[in-house]
């Protein structure tokens, strides 16, 4: 087991390593960068004016060698003041000293945002926070109503129960957060005013019922449909195994039946797809970010995107990617631990 | 401004649709009548999940065929006074209604959602068809041959299936990567797919029957190099195949990012009926590994990928709404769904009905292919 864990931990470095690559390859391609030397310098710049601020911020050098500075494994370099000859800071507002060192990820310094004009960790990190309690939330609700939902839909296969419920699921995978979105706000924002439909105030005054519940409905019910189907899958097939018959033969209820016997082994196949949410979960979180107004992670990527902001759109790449793979090992090993018929090797 | 009343609105819009009735009336009717000789497409017609999925479809589809007939006006004019302008609201010039209202920049909803239909059903199906052709050409090797090609391709697709969707659509789709040739040469990798497929699957059935051969494969390498120089150069010697260059890039983005789904599900099929009988026996017979993969695995592979590209096609709507969303790509003024609801979505507190028509198109659309797929599954297992 350790062997395969430390296996996949290989694979998950190496993948990490390629798609940083890559999103860095894309980020600084050439319209990439003057958008970014436009943004940092005016509208109206000179072809030249750009040109000597790339070069001045060590844009310019070959890729490799930028690539790994930010990964740490390069020494990155102050710029030097034409003027004076002195070393100076590179980004004055993230406090760079002004000397060569290795500083990249390796070391823990996610570089500097130009958008935002601090830190990367700084603006990173409390937007993941609010990303995560967003998560809770929905987690919280989602899991437990498409399990019911499953469930429900699964002991008994075929009855009408059984099939309004899967219609019902079925018509919840239809619908992305963006749609959901707008309907749920139409509904209990414009007309019936229950909620808001914002929650740009739980950023600075705190989560309520009022502020919170929109954006935590609109994405859940996107997952739930797709969760209900696999827990109800999962549970018919449960359901004619031969221990059931035996448990039912020997006189137990059916409700004891479903909750002793068949719903320990039909809620393993719902905790992989539950786990293999995350990454569908990410971009609901852009969107639901986005639309809500709520200053979370899918929030600072899509500002990142759009401003064109290299460090911290390669930080949100690198946070994706982990939570990505991340969830993916706690999958296969949870499965394996979960069911001991499988064994990894 | 004059308005007619609700019901009014609501015979407007079915007598609107007139087309798609009719043309739904006579495809549904006959293949109630014929169901008994039409194979699984007949069989859907056993079940109301079927019936309704199917319906839904072909409603999309007319709709989209039909357009310039079913919407009243031009989805890009702009008619000043109707900025806005509530369900119903009569145009005083030419005396028709805007039936669904008109939006901020005083065009009529209901006309953008029927054009919004087309730029969906285009793109969507196409783009789920070269999908499954990348993934069952990569997916065929990967899962018959396993080893090192086997890791190689797995580890490829898992790097694209580690990349959260949006942030894909975000370095992929911008305006600034259409000035550099990385589109381009995607475009041309993935359009190669199709070609390869079908030259295979001719030459591995029909190699030793020379006179066939080379007129399938001529034919193939034909109007698949008229396609490709249309779609990849843009440049069509006879000038019907062309294709814009955001679209393109559209259209090359979401190839991309779900190929890998299709190349793992094929491996999936592949890895399991490889071990069947009839495949023993093809080998025994001395078969080449390709005429097995094409002409004896796909064909009993069949019925699973064909549930998946249903979904997949859904799916694919649901990322190009989301491109829209979030202004990748699309040009502004574009009618599709998704670019409709962010603009709608913005100006939800003091107008709603912009935003509805286009989230229930969206919805029930990929609410039909989903009840279809359903239905097909259902007959798939019965057999």
């Amino acid at each position: 087991m350790l062997a395969f864990i430390l296996r996949r931990l290989g694979t998950m470095a190496l993948t990490m390593l390629c798609l940083t690559m890559v999103v860095f390859f894309m980020i600084n391609l050439e319209p990439n960068l003057r958008k970014l030397s436009i943004s940092q310098l005016d509208m109206r710049s000179s072809d030249e004016h750009i040109e000597s601020w790339l070069v001045k911020n060590g844009y310019r050098q070959n890729f490799f060698v930028r690539y790994g500075q930010w990964l740490g494994v390069w020494p990155k370099y102050p710029n030097i003041d034409p003027a004076t000859g002195e070393a100076v800071s590179r980004f004055t507002y993230c406090n760079e000293p002004a000397e060569t060192r290795f500083s990249g990820v390796l070391q823990g310094d996610f570089g500097c945002s130009t958008k935002f004009k601090t830190t990367v960790a700084a603006k990173l990190f409390p937007a993941l926070g609010a990303t995560g309690i967003l998560m809770f939330w929905v987690m919280v609700t989602m899991v437990p109503i498409s399990l019911l939902i499953g469930i429900l839909a699964g002991m008994r296969e075929g009855t009408r129960t059984d099939r309004s419920l899967s219609v019902a699921s079925i018509a919840t995978t239809a619908t992305p957060e963006y749609v959901s979105g707008v309907i749920f706000t139409v509904i209990f924002a414009s007309w019936l005013g229950w909620l808001n439909g914002s929650a740009a105030s739980a950023t600075g005054q705190g989560i309520t019922f009022y502020n919170f519940t929109l954006p935590v409905m609109t994405m859940a019910i996107y997952g739930i449909g797709y969760i209900a189907r696999m827990t109800r899958a999962s549970m018919v097939e449960v359901m004619t195994q031969q221990y059931i018959r035996t448990a039912r033969l020997k006189g137990l209820g059916f409700g004891s039946v479903v909750i002793k016997h068949a719903l320990r082994n039909a809620l393993i196949a719902p905790f992989t797809v539950i786990m293999l949410q995350f990454p569908w979960l990410l971009t609901g979180v852009v969107i639901v970010e986005v639309m809500f107004r709520y200053q979370g992670f899918g929030f600072t990527l899509v500002e990142a995107a759009g401003n064109n902001d290299i460090d911290l759109l390669l930080g949100c790449s690198l946070v994706s990617v982990f939570v990505v793979l991340f969830t993916q090992l706690i999958s296969d090993v949870g499965y394996a631990y979960l069911n001991p018929r499988i064994r990894v090797q | 401004m004059e308005y007619i009343g609700g019901f009014q609105i609501f015979l407007g819009v079915l007598a609107r649709f007139w087309p798609v009735w009719l043309a739904l009336a006579i495809i549904m009717g006959a293949s109630f009548v014929y169901k008994k000789k039409l194979g699984l497409y007949g069989q859907l017609f056993d079940s109301g999940v079927g019936i309704v999925g199917v319906g839904i479809c072909f409603f999309w589809l007319f709709t989209a065929i039909f357009a310039g007939t079913i919407a009243p006006f031009n989805p890009l004019a702009q008619i000043p006074i109707m900025k806005d302008a509530l369900p119903g609201a009569i145009d005083a010039a030419s005396g028709q209604a805007y039936l669904f209202g008109g939006d901020k920049l005083a065009r009529d909803v209901f006309s953008r959602m029927v054009y919004g239909s087309q730029i969906v059903l285009i793109i969507a199906p196409a783009a789920t068809a070269f999908a499954l052709m990348v993934g069952i050409t990569l997916g065929l090797p990967a899962g018959y041959y396993g080893g090192r090609i086997d890791s190689v391709l797995s580890f490829l697709a898992n790097l694209v299936l580690a990349f959260p969707v949006i942030l894909l659509f975000y370095l992929l789709v911008t305006p600034g990567i259409m000035e550099t040739p990385i589109p381009y040469g995607m475009a041309g990798l993935f359009f190669l797919f199709p070609i390869i497929f079908f030259s295979a699957l001719f030459y591995t059935r029909f190699k030793n029957r020379p006179d066939r051969v080379y007129i399938q494969i001529g034919l193939t390498l034909l109007i698949g190099g008229w396609i490709y120089a249309g779609l990849v150069f843009n440049a069509d010697p006879l000038g019907i195949v062309s294709i814009k260059p955001n679209q393109l890039n559209i259209f090359v983005a979401v190839v991309f990012a779900s190929s890998p789904g299709v190349f793992r599900i094929v491996r999936g099929l592949v890895m399991d009926i490889k071990t069947r009988d009839y495949v023993a026996a093809a080998q025994t017979r001395g078969e080449s590994p390709w005429y097995i993969m094409l002409w004896e695995i796909l064909p009993n592979a069949r019925g699973p990928l064909i549930v998946d590209a249903c979904l997949r096609i859904g799916y694919t709507t649901i990322l190009l709404g989301t491109l829209g969303y979030f202004g990748l790509g699309l040009a502004p003024e574009s009618p599709d769904w998704g670019t409709a609801i962010k603009d709608a979505s913005r100006l939800l507190r003091s107008y709603i009905h912009p935003a509805l028509p286009p989230t229930v198109a969206l919805m029930s659309f990929v609410l039909g292919l989903n009840l279809l797929a359903d239905a097909l599954r259902e007959q798939s297992m019965k057999d």
